[in-house]
């Protein structure tokens, strides 16, 4: 199997959705002519022209709205945010457009659009740069949420979302675009709503999602070094959670810590502790334990930057919390 | 009866179904406003009295497969495009039978069947949805056109000036119509814009625009069948500045105590419906018992609108998990066919991914290029 960046891997799921289906166009600032800001939109206006991937202005609200409008009536628009932080301005098109059209309309109308790009923490950029923004719209019915980790889950999940046909909000993340992986080639669709269990293991469940993703693994390896053994459920989509995956985890280790890159108030983590403690209290042999983005702004300065963030050895002690096992 | 001056250049069967649909929206409001004193009616209902031409004379300009959308002021229009008035009141009354269920209520109506769009509750919201499906069109090679309403309290969104920004540059087939009735609830427009005269927000973005007399059905009309050629001729966005008046409150909630009442007074005067009525007489195309007849059935009608939507029943509770999310394979609904077991046969359709053709050029390449040439960049 080929390996590819993250970004290629978007790159190919976008060619070849647009190259099966002509109502398929991307808009967003620098995807054309630039080659999009992260270089996921590399060498598709050459290929598509200038109607189907477009050069837009610097208009969240603007752009993104004008591409639920199209969604209604009958296109499939790939709307890309330079970053979720921009988003932020076109949040009122996706929620309460976007969102709720099929309801407001009584079932009349659908929206299949996607809005992607990146999210989280993008690297010495302060804190109106690197923000996990991901929770703020699985709050949202009517719309889906997902966030691969892998580049093939990237390619797999984009194509399954510009097939669906209701909004979905993708995030990707700066620091996944250069990653590489291996990605079947043509006809690969991951399905939504579909957790993966990326590790094995017996002894604790690891619960995470996009780019904590690498650090759950680097811990789990760091643990197995320890006689701990980890399994590493990636959740991939965000809304709807994949319930059932994530109680036969739980109810396989029966301990379990759920790391996530933003705060922790009202975080997504905060929703699967709720699933686990109605659904499989009588499973639990601990306490859950969440590790999160601490709840302050993000600083510039490297050190400030990184103690931020969740890590692989803040993950392991999370763990040997979880085990009872602190100290040891 | 005096022969007329200038013959009219309108048909009697025009001025009198322009007559009939602003009787009928006239009517509609009055007994919603009634039903609403009633408790049948609840939440936030916006009446359009006084604002019937707005609706109507574009309405007529424009073919039935032309897209329009509102804002929240939205029961007129769908009236104007042919939706079933119980259908369009029993969704005011938060009944099953509605357009959209129930669930949309006096803000929300919906009538894909005859091309109309919604009604948007924030405002602003829907001038980029407008755009997009103006897009849509041109992406597809489409001669429609898109009418879409706002109010005069919307020009000061950010939504618009994106909009405008990219309708005027992409040159998209789509007309907005500003109701410019002076309020944008109890706040005058001049006390809150820099420029109150909307229609000249259209020159930043190098777009048409213009004023047109939103009190005067046929002036709308032939405002509307005007832009709508430049638009299906691919000259760009329109925008008209329709100068009207509502006679009631913002909504039935508010008793517009900012109004003198001489002011209001003297913008009945103006009333678009008594207008129609005394041009078409005076061009003898019509006499008093037609109008008479009209007025009669248009009352019955309504009548039998109330009566439906206060016989339906609510919506079932299964609906609260329907609508939400499109499940794999599942059909939209049509309305009338869902509650009135009729045929719907214009449902719009669009052509599949592998049909369709995009032949337009958004950013003709080659004239790009030379843009670049010029400014020393190379390829
Ligand atoms: C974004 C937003 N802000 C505020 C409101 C509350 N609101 C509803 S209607 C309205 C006035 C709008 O006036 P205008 O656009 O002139 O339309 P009109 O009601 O006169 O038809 C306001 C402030 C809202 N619905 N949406
Ligand atoms: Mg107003």
């Amino acid at each position: 199997m080929p390996e590819l960046m993250y970004r290629e891997a978007l790159n190919q799921a976008l060619a070849e959705e647009m190259e099966r289906d002509a109502n398929v166009y991307l808009i967003g600032e620098e995807v054309g002519r630039y080659n999009g800001a992260f270089k996921v939109s590399q060498g598709l206006l050459d290929r598509f022209g200038s109607a189907r991937i477009i050069d837009a202005p610097i208009s969240e609200l603007g752009f993104g709205g004008l591409s639920v409008g199209a969604a209604m009536v009958g296109l499939r628009p790939v709307v890309e945010m330079m970053t979720w932080n921009f988003a932020i301005l076109a949040m009122d098109q996706i929620v309460n457009n976007a969102a709720k059209l099929r309801h407001m309309s009584g079932g009349q109308l659908r929206c299949p659009i996607v809005f992607r790009g990146p999210g989280g923490a993008g690297g010495r950029l302060s804190s109106q740069h690197s923000q996990a923004l991901e929770a703020n719209y699985a709050h949202f019915p009517g719309l889906k949420v997902i966030a691969p980790a892998t580049p093939a889950d990237a390619k797999g999940m984009l194509k399954a979302a510009i097939r669906d046909d209701n909004p979905v909000i993708m995030f990707e993340g700066e620091r996944l675009y250069a990653l590489k992986g291996e990605v079947p080639e043509g006809e690969y669709v991951v399905p939504l709503g579909k957790a993966d269990v990326k590790r094995e293991g017996t002894d604790v469940t690891i619960i995470t999602w996009s780019r904590m993703y690498y650090f759950c693994m680097q811990a789990a390896e760091e643990l197995a070094k320890e006689g701990i053994s980890a399994e590493v459920l990636d959740l991939r989509t965000l809304r709807p959670l994949d319930e059932e995956a994530i109680l036969a985890s739980v109810r396989k280790t029966n301990r379990v810590v759920i790391v996530e890159e933003g705060w922790a108030l009202a975080g997504i983590g905060a929703s699967v502790v709720d699933i686990i403690q109605s659904k499989a209290f009588d499973d639990l042999d601990a306490p859950v334990e969440r590790v999160t983005g601490l709840d302050v702004n993000m600083s510039y300065a490297a050190n400030l930057e990184n103690a931020t963030q969740p890590d692989a050895p803040k993950i392991i002690a999370a763990v040997k919390k979880a085990l009872y096992r602190q100290g040891a | 009866m005096e022969a007329p001056a200038v013959a009219s250049p309108y048909s009697k069967d025009l001025l009198l179904t322009m007559y009939r649909k602003m009787y009928l929206i006239r009517r509609f409001e009055e007994r919603a406003g009634q039903q609403y004193t009633l408790g049948k009616i609840a939440g936030f209902c916006h009446l359009y009295i006084g604002q019937e031409a707005v609706a109507v004379g574009p309405n007529e300009a424009i073919r039935p497969d032309d897209y329009m959308l509102s804002a929240y002021r939205d029961h007129g229009q769908p009236l104007a495009r042919g939706s079933d008035a119980g259908m369009v009141m029993a969704e005011l009354f938060g009944r099953g039978t509605g357009y959209s269920k129930g669930k949309g209520g006096s803000m929300h109506v919906f009538d894909i069947e005859h091309h109309f769009y919604g009604g948007y509750g924030i405002v602003g919201g829907q001038i980029p949805l407008a755009a997009g499906m103006a897009f849509a069109s041109r992406y597809r090679n489409e001669d429609r056109v898109t009418v879409c309403y706002f109010g005069d309290a919307a020009a000061n969104q950010g939504a618009l000036h994106e909009t405008f920004n990219m309708a005027s540059k992409w040159k998209l087939p789509v007309i907005y119509i500003c109701e410019n009735n002076r309020y944008g609830m109890g706040t005058a427009i001049a006390r809150t814009s820099a420029v109150p005269e909307i229609y000249k927000r259209a020159s930043a973005y190098d777009m048409r625009g213009e004023p047109v007399d939103g009190m005067d059905v046929l002036t709308m009309y032939e405002a509307v069948k005007d832009a709508a050629a430049w638009c299906r001729a691919g000259k760009g966005p329109v925008l008209l500045e329709a100068n009207t008046y509502r006679f009631r409150g913002h909504s039935m909630a508010d008793p517009a105590t900012y109004r003198s009442k001489s002011e209001v007074e003297e913008e009945r005067k103006n009333d678009p419906i008594p207008k129609l009525r005394d041009y078409t007489l005076k061009q003898g195309l019509a006499v008093d018992a037609d109008f008479e007849r009209i007025d009669e059935e248009v009352k019955a009608l309504v009548d039998a609108a109330v009566k439906f939507a206060d016989e339906s029943p609510e919506p079932s509770l299964e609906e609260l998990w329907r609508d939400t999310i499109v499940e794999p394979g599942e059909e939209d609904v049509r309305p009338r066919e869902r509650v009135l077991g009729v045929k719907v046969t214009n449902w719009p359709k669009y052509p599949t991914g592998q049909e369709l053709k995009v032949t337009w050029d958004l950013e003709p390449r080659a004239q790009a290029e030379l843009a670049d040439k010029k400014a020393g960049l190379s390829h």
